[in-house]
């Protein structure tokens, strides 16, 4: 019989906090492969994130709105500043791009039919757009990546917006890589790259360097599609401000930032955890770049979509709050479509993990059908389920976020503010830069 | 009969779209492209696009079909992303040319800078002088011939591209190897020195260059 940790206690046995069984663990398996751990997933460290903010809900000093009854607005515009067609979504909630390849053809299809029944977008990914993606996808959003695969002036004409990938929060400076397990044959053609091998991509555009060089490319984009789709561009978040003010400088319609909770197909657990900062951290940088180039939720301005680690409505509107005009999210729709379900508690653990812990995105062996290329396992995943559960967990969101913004006095969810938000510690204040619970201190602004 | 866009008094926005409506048949000229940028990007028409001078970046960008000519030098990313057709610089071409390139052919009759035919995915290039450093950098199909010499760090992680060189190579990327030229190499090296107007060098000149494919999967030793 193993003992319990009460029992451990008792005979005065003690876990070491830096080297902990995590920790003990990762080295023995460095030991024994020689290879560095490749994962799915994102950050699983505690960070301070949305957890750490609150709303204030409206009493004597602000008016709130009726629950249920008086209209909260949901719907965005994005990408009007320079595009004949800008993207109009229904709710501010989008999904993120996730490439044929790491997802299956099912799992793809699923996204596309939730995002399209809800009003919104959804984006492709490394690996190029597939037919049953732009299919069943109403507001397709075309990712312009370093690797390029797949890249063609027909679906760049088939999108309904490009987005530019200078980064990921996963992985802020990393190029993406896909195994061997995952290049199948279809996969391999859609990339170019012989069937099995593990792919590594670039983490540099082969083609441009530099703000002055985007700005090129960004107009090369538009008269390749005469100026008809908004340009997004992503960037991991690092040095958020000075990179969303180049985007803009370059002629970025909309600006995507990523939080290094965000998720990854398959990154270097080291880069995962240890490269990049944190959501709540970035999205006032990135504000506050906008807001200097005067083009913060204005008229004809640059739109602010935010991801990394957004699970909730309260996670959504804490965006908004901090000042983002939309969200994308990738792993918590992947967990709406069954990732991580009990019901595979059995197959998690043939393949050593559980449910809860399935992070081998890499592996290609899902057996919820999302992060696999085995037809056999894809069968898992009912592509029309599937995509109702994502339109559910869509719904969701927004009308949380309603029901945050109403109590918060607000007609529309946009209108969300960072005044109605304080911090419960002192490092979530000073990163949101909105002031700790019950006082007035901004950390780093001015003194209480 | 051909109709000609004069880039001194036409926006190129006006330029570009006009070479972008459907059905688009017949002979263009593009006069005083003066170093502009973006020049008959997107085509897709089996037309014949003439640019008299020399232009910026991504001239001929993403081209399909249509024979485009450039009669100066041409800027980083000439023929980025090329599908199908041909593109041909009469002068030198700067870093990236033919990037990502997916089909069709590529002539710079005089030299190319670095990363000539960097992520290589399908398009053939035919390089009249010499290359650049990191050319062919993670090519993976396509082929590129070099009647000069080639820079430093040649096929960089190289998958599929098959590189041909006739001059010196000043160093090869990881995972770059010198290859036996075969029959079937000679031949396919002949009929792209064909295609781009040099059939008078001899494909015995030449050595083929590839990948020695140790990259294709991790393993404890890749520490590059
Ligand atoms: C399985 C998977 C595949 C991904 N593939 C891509 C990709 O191809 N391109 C990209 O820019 N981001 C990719 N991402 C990152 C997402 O676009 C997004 O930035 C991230 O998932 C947001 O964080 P969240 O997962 O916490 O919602 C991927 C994420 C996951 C989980």
């Amino acid at each position: 019989m193993t003992a319990t940790p009460e029992d451990r206690a008792r005979r005065g046995l003690r876990e070491s906090a830096t080297f902990d069984r995590t920790t003990i663990a990762a080295i023995q398996r460095a030991a024994e492969t020689g290879i560095y751990d490749i994962r799915g997933w994102g950050a699983k460290r505690a960070l301070p994130h949305f957890d750490d903010l609150l709303f204030l809900g409206a009493s004597m000093s602000r008016y709130p709105l009726e629950g249920y009854r008086e209209k909260c607005g949901t719907d965005v515009v994005l990408g009007a500043r320079n595009a004949r067609f800008p993207l109009h979504l229904d709710i501010p909630v989008t999904i993120a791009g996730m490439s044929f390849g790491a997802l299956s053809g099912r799992a793809k299809e699923a996204l596309g039919r939730g995002a399209s029944e809800t009003g919104t977008s959804t984006t492709t990914g490394d690996g190029g757009m597939t037919p049953e993606e732009r299919g069943h996808s109403k507001h397709l959003v075309y990712q312009y990546l370093p690797n390029r695969y797949g890249m063609n002036p027909d679906d760049l004409r088939r999108a309904d917006a490009i987005e530019i990938v200078l980064g990921q929060g996963a992985k802020p400076g990393g190029g993406g890589m896909l195994l061997g397990q995952k290049v199948s044959e279809r996969v391999a053609g859609m990339r170019d790259l012989p069937q099995g091998i593990d792919q590594r991509s670039a983490s540099r555009h082969p083609d441009w360097t530099g703000p002055d060089d985007l700005t090129i490319k960004i107009a090369e984009l538009r008269e390749i599609t005469d100026w008809e789709k908004p340009v997004y561009v992503k960037v991991g978040a690092s040095r958020t401000y000075y990179d969303v003010k180049l985007a803009v400088h370059a002629g970025a319609d909309v600006v995507v930032v990523d939080g290094m909770q965000g998720g990854t197909a398959a990154t270097q657990e080291v880069f995962i955890e240890h490269v990049g900062i944190p959501t709540i951290a970035a999205i006032p940088q990135a504000v506050q770049a906008l807001q200097e180039l005067g083009v913060h939720k204005q008229p004809g301005g640059v739109q602010l979509i935010v991801s990394g680690g957004i699970r909730n409505g309260a996670d959504v509107a804490k965006c908004l709050a901090l000042g983002a005009d939309a969200v994308a999210i990738g792993t918590a729709a992947l967990i709406a479509l069954g990732d991580n379900d009990p019901k595979y508690a059995a197959a998690y653990e043939a393949l050593g993990s559980a449910p809860g812990f399935y992070d081998q995105y890499q592996a290609g062996q899902d057996p919820a059908g999302i992060t696999t290329q085995d037809p056999e396992l894809q069968k898992a995943l009912d592509p029309v389920a599937g995509g109702r559960r994502v339109a559910n967990f869509l719904r969701v969101l927004t009308m949380e976020a309603q029901t945050v913004a109403r109590a918060c006095g607000k007609a529309h969810v946009t209108h969300l503010e960072p005044e109605d938000l304080v911090a419960l510690s002192i490092e979530a204040a000073a990163m949101a830069r909105v002031p700790l619970a019950g006082t007035g201190w901004i950390p780093g602004q001015g003194t209480w | 009969m051909s109709t000609t866009f004069d880039l001194a008094t036409t926006p190129l926005r006006e330029v570009n779209a006009a070479l972008h409506v459907e059905g688009l048949a017949g002979e263009y000229v593009v006069e005083n492209p003066r170093g502009a940028h973006n020049v008959a990007v997107g085509l897709d028409a089996p037309v014949t696009v003439t640019i008299r001078g020399h232009v910026g970046y991504y001239a001929a960008g993403m081209n399909q079909r249509a024979d485009v000519t450039i009669e100066g030098n041409a800027g980083t990313g000439v023929a980025e992303n090329m599908m199908s057709g041909t593109v041909h610089v009469t002068g030198n071409a700067s870093q990236s040319a033919g990037a990502t390139g997916r089909g069709g052919l590529l002539v710079v009759d005089g030299d190319a800078a670095a990363r000539c035919g960097i992520s290589l995915k399908g398009l053939d290039i035919v390089v009249g002088g010499s290359i650049g450093h990191m050319s062919a950098f993670m090519a993976q199909r396509g082929r590129l011939v070099v009647r000069g010499d080639a820079g430093d760090a040649l096929g960089d992680s190289i998958y599929e591209a098959r590189l041909y060189v006739r001059g010196s190579v000043r160093s090869l990327g990881a995972d770059c190897v010198a290859k036996e030229m075969r029959p079937e190499h000679r031949e396919e090296l002949a009929g792209l020195l064909k295609a781009a107007c040099y059939e008078d060098d001899d494909p015995a000149d030449y050595t083929r260059y590839g990948s020695a494919r140790t990259l294709y999967h991790f393993h404890s030793d890749n520490t590059y």
